[in-house]
């Protein structure tokens, strides 16, 4: 068990220290950072300065090394575009990426989850039937096009909810939160249930496809076989060895949801992260892209050892191991 | 039991008509209509030129005039049948190059993706070792990043190492690497994992026995006994390959409106959806939806009928 | 009232597109209480859809289509599945199997007596699980209290396979259909399990099905036996009776492929009942291209010899050499095998016998040690000119047929594979005509060339196995449990096929088995295997008559005794 989190702990350093990396021959190989933080007309000997301030002619590992320790320290750089310190802008926006990540999740995983287990059990009644028939076009929806139908519908046609950005933020130190006042509510709802509409279709289609598999297995033809009834087979042994992957179905669906965030806060014009992402590539604001990749990267770290913690307390084949 | 004493031996096509999977296909309506439609797509993608009214490319057939025409059922002019855009283009003959544009990326990138996949797969999954290590580490970290999103980062470095002034050019191979580099870890384990199953079977051992070179069985004996999962991938992956692209593009960092696939024109539809010109962007849409849900459909009909323990 | 089941008339199809199976047809049982039946066939016939049938639990397309199931007096055919929900577990227990798959993973095996229990017999927890205890401990697990809280991963095979019969005795039945409840066990296991269900059934009067392949356990454990063939009982009786005396045409073929430990017969004779695949066209070897190489000098150097063979697997790999985990597969293994004769390998799995099979053919590496093939070591640098012409000279033939073959090459390109690729021939007309052959040879005839392997039944494809491995015209063949897959009929004509090629073409065998019986039959010495070493090495008769090893003594004191057989 301690060797499992361990493995995987060693796993998530070399993970980061590969994506920064990247995030540094970003910095150092796309334009010149000279030219993005003084302008063209500069004098060489003004260029050279500011060459030797950033340690530009350092060699490239002692760069990599002061780069990555910059980054421990929260120390992105200054935007090109913004000419402001990065961490502070994405620590700016970051609580509007999280409150629609969260409330998408609830929605997607609670839906996914109660009905793929329906349809995994009620295989051939018409409601699985339509369920099923609709998560396939589910699927097939891009983001961007749901979102976009929505507007039409509800913002345009209907003027019921508002067509883009956030408001009724209340303050919470740094933390702007919009799930606190009715008008927050109103300008989450859309984005939040586009991003939520294609994981929830995953992970039913995930769900039913487990329970479907373990209710082929052995142990279950055993159980039927003692006289079990349908509900203690269906809740108490294939419900509980589905929920195991379930595990893994979660996270696959958070780091889904900040993926696709990116697309419903640019259709929504949505101030989050990933709206930033993409205003900063159209300008190849170089820090802002780094500082994104890394920040992303983070979070998956994370998601995946919560994951695999969560794994191992459900399965006692990973806690217990063989006697 | 095989009667052995017949001496008439099925051809290669009789064995197919007689398949389990060609049974499957003509009993299930959906997986027929899902085939036809990516049919009728990919033939209007080739034939795009031909059956095209207009030549959206070409500027004199391009009349500013002709701007924001409704479609002819809804009032607009007779000659242009789903309207036109912003610029006076047909959107009828607009969509069939743009989707062409679409099942063109799409294609290529899956194809990118499954050789760079299936390649490492079976060497990982036949040779072991370190190779394997260290490309299996690889992919599962990047599995853990969802395909979208590493398409969107990968287009967005590949761009900003690009000058801007050919930007738009190379968009398309950008756009292409993006979706294909994004995909290949998926491959590469479905085929790594279907590789270590097949190479435990004895008939590997054999050729071994044998003194085959680990190439040609590589070649010879995995590729063919691997391909079935990987068939079943690549077709769901071309549905998330054009929903990939169209996203990028819709995004504003893949095919540049010069020469628009449907996720380009939606985006610029969609700067006109408020004025009411709904006609740009909800055709290239349901070309979109449609192609993507037969692929789909397809594909999930396929994952269904080859495998076995579901027939 | 005698009867505890009986069956009249019971016919169980499957509808297909390709038509419909008639899985069972007029199947007439009975059984009475503290009465072991067997219930015994080949696969395919039909055995285990009778007890699937019985307590109504068909796999999908199947269905009974008529006949009647009366069970202590009363029909249960036609029940309601809440009905029959009462009837499983309460009244008929079953035991399936594969032990390692029977029993839910996630949750304790207690948990899993104590519901079935309550359910069964509507006990309180307190109450349940003391009686979980007892089950336990009736089925001779010992700590049953401590094991309660483990988990089915903690258990061995064996004892996973105790839990499953205790499971099955949880709700009291008077009727237990056991479904090859011993075949995925080791022989010393098998011997427990079958003396534990013979046990339980004559201290609680259990009526006991047992549906089986295997003679040796019928012999070993019913007082009755049915034999199946095609879907139907083509003969019922005692056991004494049908095995000593059998009267069918198909059970006197059955009983006479089996392969008997006590004496060694030359070949095995009447199995041509069973499969049509025995119209052997045998080439004349003398003329032939594949007598060529025929292996005829006189010179007494060993086909194949092994010095102080080593291997360890890695069992759980760590950084620090001391935390590894290692497995010696083989360990210091000596023999030489002389030309011309076949060389036995027997012991329990995991003994490592097919170890040294995959060491000696080039499959694995091994630590230490050397393996020489007639004379010329193998080991080395494998791209040697010379090391390869010496390879080249052995073949293998595995155990697995349904896997053994690429199933995506058609039978021409399979077994031509060697040929070509070593380019035996001057034209590719005569490699078809050389693949003809080697079919005729066989038994399978040169009109399968253009068919693929799903077409051919695991005997037939096991002849596809043999023509393959005879195309590169080998001196020295390795069986590594060639038969073990198959049914003892088809067992008895791959065993009678391999004894002629041996005579015509001057083969030397290294034979792997785990079936005693079948080692006699075929092997002039034996070397018994376990835990990676050889204990004894003796002459076949030799090691049958004294045996000088404490474990050989015990391995042939586990054979199923077959007096019964006449």
């Amino acid at each position: 068990m301690f060797a499992f989190i361990a493995r995987r702990l060693a796993q998530s350093i070399l993970v980061m220290a590969v994506v920064s990396a990247v995030a540094f021959s970003l910095f150092n190989f796309v334009g010149d950072p000279v030219n993005n933080m003084v302008g063209q007309d500069a004098t060489r000997e003004r260029r050279a300065e500011i060459r030797l301030q950033l340690g530009l002619d350092d060699p490239i590992p002692v760069q990599y090394v002061r780069f990555v320790s910059n980054m421990l320290q929260g120390d992105f750089g200054i935007s090109y575009r913004i000419k402001q310190p990065v961490d502070k802008l994405i620590m700016e926006r970051l609580p509007a990426t999280l409150e629609l990540v969260f409330v998408s999740a609830i929605i997607s995983l609670i839906v996914g989850i109660v009905a793929g287990v329906y349809t995994g059990i009620h295989r051939n009644s018409w409601i699985s039937r339509s369920i099923l028939s609709s998560s396939l076009i589910g699927v097939s929806l891009p983001t961007f096009i749901i979102g976009i139908a929505l507007i039409y519908i509800f913002a345009v046609h209907l003027r019921w909810l508002p067509s883009s950005g956030r408001a009724g933020t209340i303050d919470f130190g740094w933390w702007k939160t919009s799930l606190l006042s009715i008008e927050g509510w109103r300008s989450i709802l859309l984005p939040a249930i586009t991003l939520s509409l294609f994981q929830l279709t995953m992970i039913l289609r995930l769900v039913r496809a487990e329970m479907m598999e373990v209710m082929q297995t052995d142990f279950i033809k055993f159980a039927r076989a003692r006289g079990l009834s349908e509900r203690a087979i269906n809740y108490g042994h294939a419900l509980r060895n589905t929920l195991v992957p379930v595990i893994t179905i979660i996270g696959l669906n958070i780091g889904g949801l900040i993926a696709f965030s990116v697309i419903t806060e640019t259709v929504f014009q949505w101030p989050g992260t990933g709206l930033m992402f993409i205003q900063a590539v159209d300008f190849v604001d170089v820090p802002i892209m780094s500082a994104y990749l890394v920040f992303v990267a983070i979070l998956f770290v994370i998601i995946n050892l919560v994951v695999d913690l969560l794994y191992a307390a459900v399965d006692p084949r990973i806690r217990i191991g063989n006697s | 039991m095989t009667n052995l004493s017949s001496s008439e031996t099925p051809s290669r096509f009789a064995r197919f008509m007689d398949s389990d999977v060609l049974h499957s296909f003509l009993r299930s309506p959906s997986a027929m209509i899902a085939a036809f439609i990516t049919l009728i797509f990919i033939l209007a993608a080739l034939f795009a030129p031909l059956i095209a009214p207009y030549n959206p490319f070409d500027p004199a057939q391009i009349s500013l005039w002709d701007g924001k025409l409704p479609p002819s059922f809804a009032g607009g002019d007779d000659r242009y049948l789903l309207g036109t855009d912003n610029q006076g283009r047909d959107m009828l003959s607009t969509i069939l190059y743009g989707g062409r544009l679409s099942i063109i990326v799409g294609l290529a990138a899956v194809f990118l993706g499954m050789l760079m996949g299936v390649t490492l797969g079976i060497i990982s999954g036949y040779l072991g070792g370190t190779f394997d290590a260290i490309i299996m580490r690889i992919a599962d970290v990047q599995l853990t990043i969802p395909g979208i999103l590493l398409a969107i980062l990968i287009n967005g470095i590949g761009r900003a190492f690009l000058p801007v002034d050919v930007r738009d050019e190379f968009a398309i191979y950008v756009v292409i690497i993006a979706i294909g580099l994004s995909d290949w870890p998926q491959f590469a384990r479905i085929t790594r994992g279907a590789t270590l199953v097949e190479a435990n079977k004895e008939y590997v051992a054999s050729a071994r026995v044998i003194g085959l070179p680990s190439w040609l069985i590589m070649v010879r004996h995995l590729l063919p006994n691997v391909l079935r999962p990987v068939l079943v991938l690549a077709t769901l992956g071309l549905a998330t390959a054009i929903i990939s692209e169209a996203t990028l593009s819709f995004l504003g960092q893949g095919i540049p409106p010069t020469t628009p696939s449907l996720g380009t024109l939606i985006r610029v539809g969609n700067e006109f959806l408020f004025s009411g010109l709904w006609w740009i962007t909800l055709f290239p849409a349901i070309a979109l939806v449609i192609l993507v849900f037969s692929v789909n459909l397809f594909g999930d009909w396929l994952r269904d009928a080859l495998n076995p323990k579901l027939r | 009232m005698s009867e505890l089941l009986k069956i009249t008339d019971l016919n169980v199809e499957f509808v297909t597109r390709r038509g419909t199976i008639k899985a069972a047809q007029d199947i007439n049982l009975t059984v009475a209480p503290g009465e072991v039946l067997g219930l015994v066939g080949e696969s395919g016939a039909g055995k285990s859809t009778i007890g699937n049938a019985i307590v109504d639990l068909l796999e999908h397309p199947g269905r009974v289509a008529g006949g009647s199931i009366m069970f202590q007096g009363e029909e249960i055919r036609g029940r309601t599945e809440a009905e029959m929900r009462s009837i499983r577990g309460d009244r008929i227990g079953m035991i399936f199997q594969d032990p390692q798959t029977a029993l839910n993973p996630l949750m304790t095996i207690g948990d899993q007596l104590v519901e079935t229990i309550i359910k069964t017999r509507g006990y309180d927890q307190k109450r349940a699980v003391e009686c979980a205890i007892e089950l336990l401990e009736g089925v001779g697990i010992d700590n049953a209290d401590l094991r309660l809280k483990a988990y089915p991963h903690q258990f061995s095979g064996g004892m996973r396979q105790r839990v499953v019969i205790a499971l099955a005795l949880a709700g009291k039945p008077d009727l237990v259909i056991a479904d090859e409840p011993t075949t995925a066990l080791d022989v010393s296991i098998q011997a427990q399990i079958l003396d534990l269900i013979k046990q339980l059934c004559e201290e609680r009067q259990l009526g006991v099905i047992i549906v089986t392949h295997d003679i040796g356990v019928i012999a070993s454990i019913a007082t009755r036996v049915a034999v199946m063939y095609r879907g139907k009982i083509v003969e019922t009786g005692k056991v004494a009776q049908i095995l000593g005396d059998p009267q069918h045409e198909y059970t006197k073929a059955l009983i006479s492929a089996v392969p008997r430990a006590d004496k060694k017969y030359h070949r095995f004779e009447a199995v041509d009942y069973i499969e049509g695949g025995a119209s052997r066209k045998p080439i004349d070897i003398a003329t032939h291209w594949l007598g060529k190489a025929r292996h005829q000098s006189e010179d007494e150097t060993p086909a194949v010899s092994v010095k102080n063979l080593d291997l360890s697997f890695t069992l759980q790999n760590a950084l620090l050499k001391k935390n590894r985990k290692m497995l010696r597969a083989v360990n210091d293994v000596n023999f030489d095998i002389k030309p011309g004769e076949t060389f036995g390998i027997v012991g329990e799995s995991g003994s490592g016998k097919s170890t040294i099979a995959r060491l000696i053919s080039g499959l694995y590496t091994p630590d230490h040690g050397e393996i020489s093939i007639q004379g010329q070591s193998v080991l080395g640098n494998q791209r040697d000119p010379q090391v390869k012409q010496a390879r080249r000279k052995l073949q293998m033939i595995f155990q697995d047929p349904y896997s053994s073959l690429n199933s995506r090459m058609n039978v021409m390109n399979i077994v031509a594979e060697p040929i070509r690729f070593y380019k035996l021939t001057s034209s590719e007309a005569e490699t078809r005509q050389i693949v003809g052959d080697l079919l005729d040879h066989v038994g399978l005839g040169a009109a399968v060339a253009n068919r693929y392997p799903h077409e051919f039944s695991g005997g037939q494809r096991q002849r596809i196995s043999i023509a393959r491995a005879l195309a590169t015209r080998p001196q020295i063949l390795i069986c590594d449990e060639p038969t073990s897959a198959l049914d003892v009929s088809i067992q008895a004509q791959i065993l009678n096929l391999l004894k002629d090629l041996q005579e015509d073409l001057g083969l030397t065998m290294l034979f792997i088995s785990h079936d005693l019986p079948v080692i006699r039959q075929t092997c002039d010495r034996i070397a018994v295997m376990r835990s990676g070493q050889i204990c004894e090495l003796a002459e076949t008769e030799e090691l049958f008559n004294n045996p000088q090893h404490e474990y050989s003594k015990h391995l042939l004191g586990l054979m199923p005794k077959l007096d019964l057989l006449g």
